[in-house]
């Protein structure tokens, strides 16, 4: 009998859950979609081509490209952290991947190894786990800053990437050569399934995956408890010295992966790849409405914020606006992106404030009127 | 500059103060400060409705009422921290503003605050002039305000030196530092807010000198304790709150516990669990000379200490703050590692294992301070609840959520956790509701033995009956409990037995059925043979014969176990 009615009650609640849940991000990013909206009317406007599909394509490449790195960064900022090493890391596994098709000469021998072209794929993106894992073990393990951490690891990934580039850029090898079996990179990670960017399938594939893993796994739970109170969340049991490890991993092996498809998209791994994205990221995931002091955030809105920002920096190369201008605009829309959060949080709490103060007044009042005949019976009586 | 410059002066009064306020003493019992039909909201919570309120020169006025009853609102108010909703203050009968807490002071209204507002890394001196340092010639006249920093610790009985740093003190003399700290401003009128929280006994007895000194000058007190019989002794007048409403007032002559209790919750909550049937199975936990050591000051919290607890049994470990009970319980819990000894449930050494392995084998803590440990704010009731459970409802990779739902709304009935369901945010509930969750979450991991440190700190008279009559269920089902407390009521009628811990040590074990309150005090102090002697001679009752020996006699585990 109880057994039923808690069941109801959970079945209720969850029902309510959904809503609840849904109401209240759904003001934060709706608030991105209609930037969002507001952003592609004002620009197809201006210009025909805006939506024209080989832009809408090269917009998609780009989003993407900012939306998976911007979703590894969503957990480590879930967590209160932050990874500013992602940008040096795409850079890096792109210096590996062009390396590793360029040949490993192995030592003490006079050969030199030519990897196939799944083995360079797989390497490269564990390279960039591996940078992640060393990230995560210094903030979990020793206890340091994040911000210090990855800012240090920016400084390294980018400086072993011009080491391992040497001044020149890999373009030619990538091509692989039929007689060394690694032929086959472009062919894959630079196609087009269905008519849309590999890029955009595979922000897919981590969108679900990530998404996945934050509303239904135990992990998930735990990143956004340990986000929002630590000390309370390690008194539960939670690993947290675990679950920060592995998020710095998946920032790694976003970075790697958006290595891989950035040196086939440019057909080159060069030593400025990369550069700038950690905090393009930072930008998709705060416009998407988290928080960077950690436990609020969304798979969807990060996405959302990775378009706004995607369709805006397009949208002004398109209308011809400065280079130095579009920097400049892109800054101010992702500072006018937390303050109407702030603004909208602030009115919120005033609206529920005046509602309070005009219902204690209405009580007050109508108790001084029962006061008031209370006073004329007992006066009559 | 100007406040410093308007304060400057006024802290060399201390030892004049007799003679400035002579006049007020005249005016003993006259009304000094008023509140006016005080209402105050915050967001769509009401904490104050309505309230009419006096504060009388030369008296003590003390505050009863449950937490969120309105108290500390009313406080804030009266001392320029918030400002009403609606309603005002009167003071000397003129309409005043208080717009800010210097106003306050200016004003002569000074609070001493329920949370320690010290700055740990200044000086026991500096924290006192903080933001009213007097200046002279040459900047800040340290010299002076050493001076009278010295004299107002005199005044309390804890010559510590100006130059101290307060992170160097223990916990009750920083609440004396904060007294002295409101002495030193010369108020007219002295708000204390839980002064007496982290003070000894023989600390509170200071005080209340010391407040009935001013309250001869013709200073007016306004007091709210937790402590319902320390606020009886020292009140001249009562008021009980409830529900935001001020629903009582009183002279002291006609106030007595009972009274208190029951027009503070409206109903009798008196829970005394000590003739409950007890059953009590093999030991669950045992503990074993551990020892905790502070790597950070050299100091050993925890000194060899050793207690079982037995499947279905209850104990309690009371002891003053800094006794070493909450390193004891952290240590326990997994969170700091032992310096020395052995932890053992049922039979399986726990060295090396985490926190989450130690939940996992049975044991786990609700910590002391909820807001800091034990709730995750941003998430709601029903979250916080299964976070210390989540493993065990995986399916595949997945959670099951309709498994995970189901228990939670289960545990959240059976323990009477008052919330609209498991969707409302934990914020949302009351400090005593907030608590069941976190015991809540505890349960659900379907423990051995459940660790409470302070399991009723900020939870309201009602709730704490609630709280204890569902530990008491519990542990008929072969629950060991092993709870922290400082409030001597509690210890005697809701355990089986009560380890006294006092400096890190345990200095004996007590049956709550045979034991009286001076003896646990006594034995809490510390200093037990002469101390036990002089509180037995200034308390009101207190059995002859030396506490600690007949404590000794009823010590030992077996003789509880035996009871079975």
């Amino acid at each position: 009998m109880s057994s039923t009615t808690a069941q109801q009650a959970a079945a209720e609640t969850q029902r309510g859950s959904r809503f609840s849940f849904s109401l209240g991000s759904v003001l934060v990013e709706a608030r991105a979609l209609v930037a969002l909206a507001i952003i592609i009317v004002i620009f197809a406007a201006l210009n025909d081509n805006y939506l024209a599909v080989s832009n809408l394509t090269t917009i998609a490449k780009d989003v993407s490209f900012n939306a998976i790195i911007a979703l590894g960064m969503l957990m480590v900022i879930l967590n209160a952290g932050i990874d500013l090493s992602v940008g040096s890391t795409v850079g890096l596994t792109g210096a590996v991947a062009g390396n590793l098709f360029r040949g490993v000469d192995l030592p003490l021998t006079e050969a030199v190894m030519f990897p196939a072209t799944w083995v360079i794929v797989l390497i490269s993106i564990a390279v960039g786990m591996l940078v992640g894992l060393v990230n995560g073990l210094l903030i979990s393990r020793l206890n340091l800053a994040p911000f210090i951490v990855t800012l240090g690891m920016l400084y390294v990934g980018r400086g072993l990437t011009q080491v391992l580039l040497g001044g020149t850029n890999i373009t030619n090898e990538l091509r692989g050569q039929e007689g060394l079996g690694n032929t086959g990179f472009f062919e894959i990670f630079a196609s087009r399934p269905l008519g849309v960017p590999i890029a955009a399938w595979v922000m897919i594939a981590v969108a679900v995956v990530f998404s996945l893993l934050l509303t239904r796994t135990p992990f998930g739970r735990w990143l956004y408890s340990t986000g929002s109170n630590e000390r309370a969340a390690e008194l539960s049991g939670v690993p947290i010295k675990r679950v920060k490890t592995r998020i710095y991993v998946l920032t790694g092996m976003c970075a790697g992966m958006v290595g891989i498809l950035q040196i086939a998209n440019i057909r080159s791994s060069t030593a400025d790849l990369g550069e700038f994205y950690e905090l393009n990221a930072i930008a998709a995931v705060v416009i998407g409405g988290a928080a960077l002091s950690g436990g609020r955030g969304t798979v969807r809105g990060t996405i959302i914020g990775a378009f706004v920002i995607g369709f805006l920096s397009n949208g002004l190369v398109i209308v011809g606006v400065s280079p130095f201008w579009q920097t400049v605009i892109t800054g101010a829309v992702i500072i006018l992106a937390v303050a109407v959060d702030q603004i909208q949080q602030i009115v919120q709490r005033r609206r529920a404030q005046a509602r309070a103060v005009a219902e204690a007044r209405r009580v007050s009042e109508q108790a001084e009127r029962d006061r008031d005949s209370e006073g004329k019976e007992a006066a009559g009586v | 500059m100007s406040p410093a410059e308007e304060t400057g002066a006024e802290p060399s009064t201390p030892a004049a103060t007799t003679a400035e306020s002579a006049p007020t003493a005249d005016r003993a019992g006259e009304v000094v400060l008023r509140a006016v039909d005080i209402s105050k909201t915050y967001g769509v919570t009401r904490a104050l409705k309505g309230v009419n309120f006096d504060v009388r020169a030369g008296e003590v006025t003390v505050l009863f009422g449950e937490n969120g009853a309105g108290k500390s609102t009313l406080m804030k108010i009266l001392s320029g921290v918030e400002q009403p909703t609606a309603g005002h203050l009167e003071l000397d009968g003129e309409r005043v503003e208080l717009a800010s807490t210097s106003q306050a002071v200016a004003r002569g209204i000074s609070i001493i605050h329920q949370e320690l507002n010290l700055n740990a890394n200044l000086t026991v001196r500096d924290n006192i002039f903080l933001g009213r340092e007097i200046l002279g010639a040459r900047g800040i006249d340290y010299r002076r305000q050493a001076e009278i920093t010295r004299e107002l610790m005199d005044r309390l009985e804890e010559p510590v030196s100006p130059e101290t740093l307060v992170q160097d003190l223990r916990v009750g003399q920083q609440q004396i530092v904060e007294i002295a700290r409101a002495l030193s401003t010369d108020a007219r009128i002295l708000i204390m807010d839980e002064p007496t929280s982290a003070l000894s006994t023989s600390e509170v007895h200071v005080l209340f000198g010391i407040i009935r000194e001013l309250t001869r000058q013709g200073v007016a007190i306004v007091y709210i304790s937790h402590h319902l019989e320390e606020a009886i002794e020292i009140a001249d007048h009562a008021v009980v709150f409830r529900d935001g409403e001020l629903v009582a007032a009183e002279e002291a002559e006609h106030i007595d516990l009972p009274w208190v209790v029951h027009t503070m919750v409206g109903r009798d909550a008196d829970y005394d669990f000590r003739d409950r049937e007890r059953r009590h199975g093999d030991v669950a936990l045992s503990v074993q000379d551990v020892t905790v050591a502070d790597p950070s000051t050299g100091k050993i919290p925890v000194d060899h200490v050793s207690v079982d607890v037995r499947e279905g049994e209850i104990v309690c470990l009371f002891g003053l703050m800094g006794a070493g009970r909450t390193e004891l319980m952290e240590a326990l819990a997994g969170r700091d590692e032992l310096a020395g000894g052995r932890v053992t449930l049922d039979g399986t050494d726990l060295a090396g294992r985490g926190i989450g392995d130690r939940i996992a084998q049975g044991m786990g803590l609700v910590p002391e301070d909820r807001q800091r440990d034990g709730i995750v704010q941003m998430q709601s009731v029903g979250r916080n609840m299964a976070l210390a459970s989540l493993r065990t409802w995986v399916r595949g990779f997945f959670l099951g959520k309709r498994a995970e739902f189901s228990s939670v709304a289960r545990t959240i009935s059976d323990i009477g956790v008052k919330t609209e369901g498991p969707d409302a945010p934990i914020m949302s509930l009351s400090g005593g509701n907030q608590q069941k969750a976190v015991i809540g979450k505890m349960l659900l991991t379907a423990p051995r033995v459940v660790l409470l440190d302070e399991p009723t700190r900020g939870v309201d008279v009602g709730a704490k009956g609630e709280i204890f009559s569902l530990l008491f269920d519990e542990a008929d089902r072969g629950l060991g409990v092993l709870f922290v407390t400082s409030d001597v009521g509690e210890a005697l009628t809701a355990s089986h037995r009560i380890v006294v811990m006092s400096r890190g040590q345990v200095v004996c074990e007590l049956d709550p059925r045979e034991t009286g309150r001076d003896e646990v005090l006594a034995a809490a102090e510390g200093t037990v043979p002469e101390h036990a002697r002089t509180s037995a001679t200034a308390g009101t009752s207190g059995p002859a014969g030396d506490p600690e020996s007949t404590s000794r006699t009823s010590s030992t585990s077996t003789t509880n176990g035996a009871s079975s």
